[in-house]
């Protein structure tokens, strides 16, 4: 037990006892969700203190036996994505349960315990180094999610809640059977024994076997990224699903996907990630367009918020199959930016739905005139998701082009539209919602934000400037880590497809 | 030297305004918007005083902004003699724009929030000049976009004025686009983005990555200052409050791109195609940008036109290796510029809004202040020595000259064409008798203070401040020869313009309007901005946004991949209630089914030979 174990059974520990909230006392269940996911989200900050920024492997390692037969262990540990990851995690639920706090008014014990449950899962996700905790860990997150969308959502909850987990289960189908075929020729669950193995050529792949393992996982990871064009799920599940909802599976589910190909896709099977990865890209990059393109023509506000996420990610897996330093680090930057200003934008979208009752654009107008701090905050929020300098996203952005561009400089120009785009989407959506005259409706119904939704706001706010203008506080450990992932890629076999030669960048400034 | 200090105070003043200004009273608005920039100016005074950053580049390193592997950007500024004339014009300007703005700005509402933009513009323009690499500069580039597209749309309410701010930011990161592209290229060239290992390092690089480089950073430069193809957004931003179109729109940011292709001379001077692209780019425009300014009613469009134009003139100095006259006439026109739309901007002020110079007239005696600073503004523009325009204009032009004479001529006809549309906007707002029903009072003392300040400066501010010679040591020499003839021809081109103004708005009025029934298409074409906005929406906007809509969301999302998805929902659904049938729940016919599945069994098995 050690203070990353903590942060990891708080949250189990916290569903575990909102199960024994009076249901009687709505308001007991929303302070004891608050107090705990703040406490899990003040323990994690001390992670960062004693996380040692030297290293590029993982650390608080703690591994015990879990199931005797077959050998499965509990076996959890940190490494510089992951840290941010989870503070991603433990950042963005205590802001979750304060927008629920009057937007979630029936069955509120089960909602804030669910919310708990899936903290729990999510941060189990990014710290299992068992092949098969990592699994039940995957899994476990699908549950609470299903049911914050299936009970707490909006008309066709059913529909969207069904269609994620069929999606999801679809993919982790495929990647259960290659964690088992992994274990039979491995021996082992050990994430890290597995890759020693590999590393001293005890267990080896034949190119055709590493390419459908990969692919097992790939897609795995690619349906939960999403990657064109396994996208469909998620404009369904987040118009569909709560506020808090939509906030989580944005911010933070997504990244499951992107960090489960960076942590475990590239260093197991690095040969046939690279052979893939031109088409990989060429992938990515038509979610970017794609998705850009069709967040414009959305009428609704989640919707759109949703395709610029296949966008947004687009960026990440193309950073990811770049294969150099700067792409990595950018995906990995990418992935916490877009939590930050995704998340912020979910959870103003859903400030507005809570005021007017409606997700549609056309619905607004003139909010600018209502509620002039909301609509600032909304500026705000959606200058950091154009990617304008001196706010988060524009470092993930920068760095993943950056990166291509030394690797294939006409994945760069391509992508690069998809900056135009988020351009094109986002301000003609602020335009349509926050200025022109109020109607009769915007003025009845929207008043600006209160001391509350303040508290939620500024918070993410102050990330979009922080990482935005200084990265240093986040990406030494990030690059560490990628380092170390880019190493392992270019180890191994070789394989019979030519490999993509990463461009040397020998000139130092 | 604390260089960081000089963007630093209008960010506080942006801070304490955006934050606090609501409550605050007017007067302290002021204080803290006015006296901000006021503060940097003296601050660039005291550093440029020092004397130090006039003999060679003084850089100041404060922090590390992304560092990954090799790549490491710092936030680093620099000062040399190129930014000390940008720090100048940006501040100084900026200083009398804002004080301008207590008066113009005093019945509009959002008061606190106007200066708060300007204060951010302010920031950012200051750090675009300051940056010591092109992502700093990129960040500046940004968000002075930024600023731009929020006073643009300052009147919120109005549907124009956002339309015109998002077309402002969408087609500048068209232009975006392009320089972030350069970006990287420099990066995978040089491994840096300093300016200082650019310059350093561009002799040795491959032609045609500098051509590329070039060519990219041309686009973005297209983009913000408002060249062909992506002029269209400038005429639209005039929706903003004019002394926004004053300071943003014609002063300091739209030659950013006249900036960044000068500081990236070291590029350009190894990649002469890209450079050639950029002289016709910047011939075209100004000639073109000239002719839709001879038509145009509305006083702010002519000048916006007439500054899409004049951009054309910078970029021409740029793009035949005269750089310094390029800036040299950066300088003019933000003097002469600046007080056109400030002097106009004091004209709709007195007419309680009026643009429309059909409705104007007569002013000369009404506001008579008004008058005489936008006439020398006028003189200095129509090239009329000695005044400013006429210095940097003939710099560019005789370096056109050595370069390729068409280019000259082709700027000379242009002069010509901007002296005509300048006197046809000042006779038809002062001249004649006044036309519209409202009562022309004379602006107040904090709104002609400035305009008489840069009256002064469009008289004296070109043989004042030889910026040629200041800026001879930053670029490479370029020999150009006197040649009086030349400047004889362009300046009676100028002479022309003016007469032919006169001619037709206040000698013979009716002249102009037989002229425009004489060449009745080519008036309707020019009147009609020869349509490209419409060619634009036609050819671009409109099958994008359709084609996402029909095609992508209906047709490929929701039609094929969705429908695909669901079909196999569906398909599994059928079978599932297939084999739902055969659990029926029903004893009997478990026990009938066990009892064919095992007569198939010992059938198979026996038919296989197997069980004996």
């Amino acid at each position: 037990m050690n203070l990353m174990t903590l942060v990891l059974f708080l949250p189990l520990a916290g569903f575990l006892a909102a199960l024994f909230v009076p249901r009687s006392s709505p308001a007991g269940s929303r302070a004891w969700a608050l107090i705990l996911s703040l406490a899990t989200f003040v323990c994690s900050l001390a992670l960062i203190g004693y996380f040692d920024r030297g290293l590029g492997g993982e650390q608080f390692a703690v591994d015990t036996t879990w199931i005797r037969s077959p050998e499965i262990h509990f076996f959890v540990s940190l490494n510089g994505v992951s840290l941010w990851l989870v503070l991603l995690t433990t950042f963005l639920t205590p802001i979750c349960v304060l927008i629920s706090w009057r937007n979630i008014q029936n069955r509120v014990k089960e909602f804030y315990a669910f919310l708990l449950l899936l903290e729990f899962s999510l941060i189990g996700v990014f710290l299992a180094q068992d092949l098969f905790l990592f699994f039940v860990f995957w899994e476990v997150s699908l549950v609470p999610m299903y049911f914050l969308i299936g009970i707490w959502g909006h008309e066709r909850r059913i529909y969207a809640a069904v269609k994620f987990f069929l999606y999801t289960m679809a993919g982790s189908a495929l990647m259960l059977v290659a964690i088992i075929y992994l274990y039979l020729k491995a021996g082992t669950f050990s994430y890290p024994k597995i890759l020693d193995l590999l590393a001293s050529g005890q267990l080896g792949f034949r190119p055709e076997e590493q390419m459908l393992l990969f692919l097992a996982f790939f897609v795995a990871f690619a349906i939960k990224v999403p990657l064109f064009p396994l996208h469909t799920w998620l404009p369904d599940a987040h118009v569909e699903a709560p506020t808090a909802g939509s906030v989580m599976l944005a911010s933070v589910m997504l990244k499951m996907g992107t960090y489960g190909i960076l942590h475990f896709c590239l260093p197991l099977f690095p040969a046939a990630a690279r052979a893939c990865s031109g088409w990989i890209a060429v992938l990515a990059i038509i979610g970017i367009i794609y998705g850009a393109l069709v967040a414009m023509v959305q009428p609704n506000m989640k919707k759109l918020v949703a395709y610029s996420s296949v966008s947004h990610l687009g960026f990440v897996v193309l950073g990811i199959f770049s294969f150099t330093q700067q792409g990595l680090d950018g995906a990995a930057y990418q992935m916490l930016s877009h939590g930050i200003s995704t998340g912020a934008l979910f959870a103003l979208v859903g400030l507005l739905y809570e005021r007017r009752h409606s997700l549609e654009i056309a619905d607004y107008g003139g909010v600018a005139t209502a509620a002039p701090w909301l609509s600032t905050a909304f500026l705000f929020a959606t200058l950091a998701s154009i990617g304008l300098p001196m706010l988060n996203n524009f470092v993930g952005e920068y760095l993943v082009l950056q990166g291509t561009a030394l690797a294939n400089f006409t994945w760069t120009a391509w992508a690069a539209i998809g900056v135009i785009l988020s351009a094109c989407y986002m301000l003609w959506m602020y335009q349509r919602v926050f200025y022109g005259e109020a109607g009769h409706e915007v003025r009845a119904h929207i008043r600006d934000m209160n001391l509350r939704e303040w508290a939620a706001v500024v918070p993410l706010a102050v990330m979009m400037v922080w990482m935005g203008v200084y990265s240093q506080s986040f990406l030494p450990p990030i690059g560490k880590t990628t380092a170390a992932v880019l190493s392992q890629t270019q180890i191994n076999v070789p394989f019979r497809v030519e490999l993509h030669r990463p461009v040397e960048v020998s000139r130092a400034r | 030297m604390l260089l960081w200090l000089i963007p630093l105070f209008p960010l506080a003043g942006f801070a304490i305004n955006g934050i606090f200004g609501r409550r605050f009273p007017k007067a302290l608005v002021n204080a803290v918007a006015v006296g901000s920039v006021l503060l940097s100016f003296l601050w660039v005074l005291k550093t440029l005083a020092a004397g130090a950053p006039l003999n060679g580049p003084i850089t100041e390193r404060y922090f590390t902004w992304i560092q990954s592997g090799t790549l490491s950007i710092g936030v680093d500024m620099t000062v040399d003699r190129l930014t000390a004339v940008m720090l100048l014009i940006v501040t100084g300007i900026g200083s009398l724009i804002h004080i301008y703005s207590i008066g113009y700005m005093a019945h509009e509402g959002g008061y606190y929030r106007f200066f708060a933009y300007m204060n951010l513009f302010m920031f950012f323009m200051l750090t675009l000049v300051l940056a010591a690499n092109y992502l700093l500069l990129f960040v500046g580039w940004e968000g002075v976009g930024l600023c731009s597209y929020l006073l643009i749309g300052f009147y919120f309410d109005k549907k124009f004025a956002t339309d015109a701010g998002n077309k402002a930011f969408i087609v500048n990161r068209i232009g975006d686009f392009g320089f972030s592209l350069a970006a990287f290229l420099i990066f995978r060239q040089f491994g840096s983005l300093d300016f200082s290992v650019v310059s350093g390092q561009a002799a040795g690089a491959p032609t045609a990555m500098l051509t590329a480089i070039g060519l990219l950073l041309l686009l973005g430069a297209c983009g913000k200052s408002a060249q062909i193809p992506l002029y269209v957004w400038l005429p639209d931003a005039m929706a903003g409050p004019t002394p926004v179109s004053a300071l943003i729109h014609a002063a300091t940011m739209v030659t950013a791109g006249v900036y960044m292709t000068a500081r990236s001379w070291p590029i350009y001077v190894h990649a002469p195609q890209a450079m050639e692209t950029i002289a016709i780019i910047g011939t075209a425009t100004a000639f073109f940008a000239a002719t839709i300014g001879l038509a145009q009613n509305d006083i702010k469009k002519v000048f916006a036109y007439s500054t899409v134009s004049q951009l054309g003139y910078m970029f021409v100095g740029v793009g035949v290796g005269a750089f310094s006259a390029g800036i040299y006439h950066l300088m003019t026109h933000a003097f002469f510029k600046a007080l056109l739309f400030l002097g106009s901007g004091a004209v709709i002020h007195s007419l309680s809004g009026e643009q429309d110079m059909r409705h104007m007239g007569g002013l000369r005696g009404k506001i008579p202040w008004t008058f005489w600073t936008m006439m020398c503004a006028a003189v200095a523009i129509a090239g009329v020595p000695p005044f400013a325009g006429f210095w940097s204009k003939d710099a560019i032009l005789l370096a056109a000259h050595a370069h390729a004479p068409w280019m000259y001529w082709a700027g000379t006809v242009t002069a010509g064409l901007t002296a005509f549309y300048v006197f046809r906007a000042m006779f038809l707002t002062f001249f004649g008798s006044y036309r519209g029903n409202h009562h022309p009072h004379e602006s107040p003392a904090v709104m002609l203070a400035p305009l008489a300040v840069l009256a002064a400066l469009s008289l004296a501010g070109g043989w004042l401040f030889k910026v040629p010679e200041f800026l001879s040591a930053v670029f490479p020499a370029q020999e150009v020869p006197e040649d009086a003839g030349l400047m004889a021809i362009s300046t009676a081109a100028g002479l022309i313009g003016i007469a032919v103004a006169y001619l037709m708005y206040v000698a013979k009025p009716a002249l102009a309007d037989s002229f425009a029934d004489g060449f009745k298409g080519l008036y309707w074409l020019v009147y009609n901005k020869y349509f490209v906005d419409e060619i634009y929406d036609a050819a671009v906007v409109a099958p994008v946004v359709d084609g996402s809509r029909a095609v992508l969301w209906k047709g490929v999302d929701a039609g094929l991949i969705d429908g695909s998805v669901n079909g196999i929902g569906a398909r599994c659904r059928n079978l599932g209630s297939v084999l739902r049938l055969w659990q029926s729940g029903n004893i009997r016919s478990y026990a009938t089914w066990v009892l064919v599945g095992a007569v198939v069994m010992i059938v198979a098995i026996g038919m296989a030979g197997g069980a004996r």
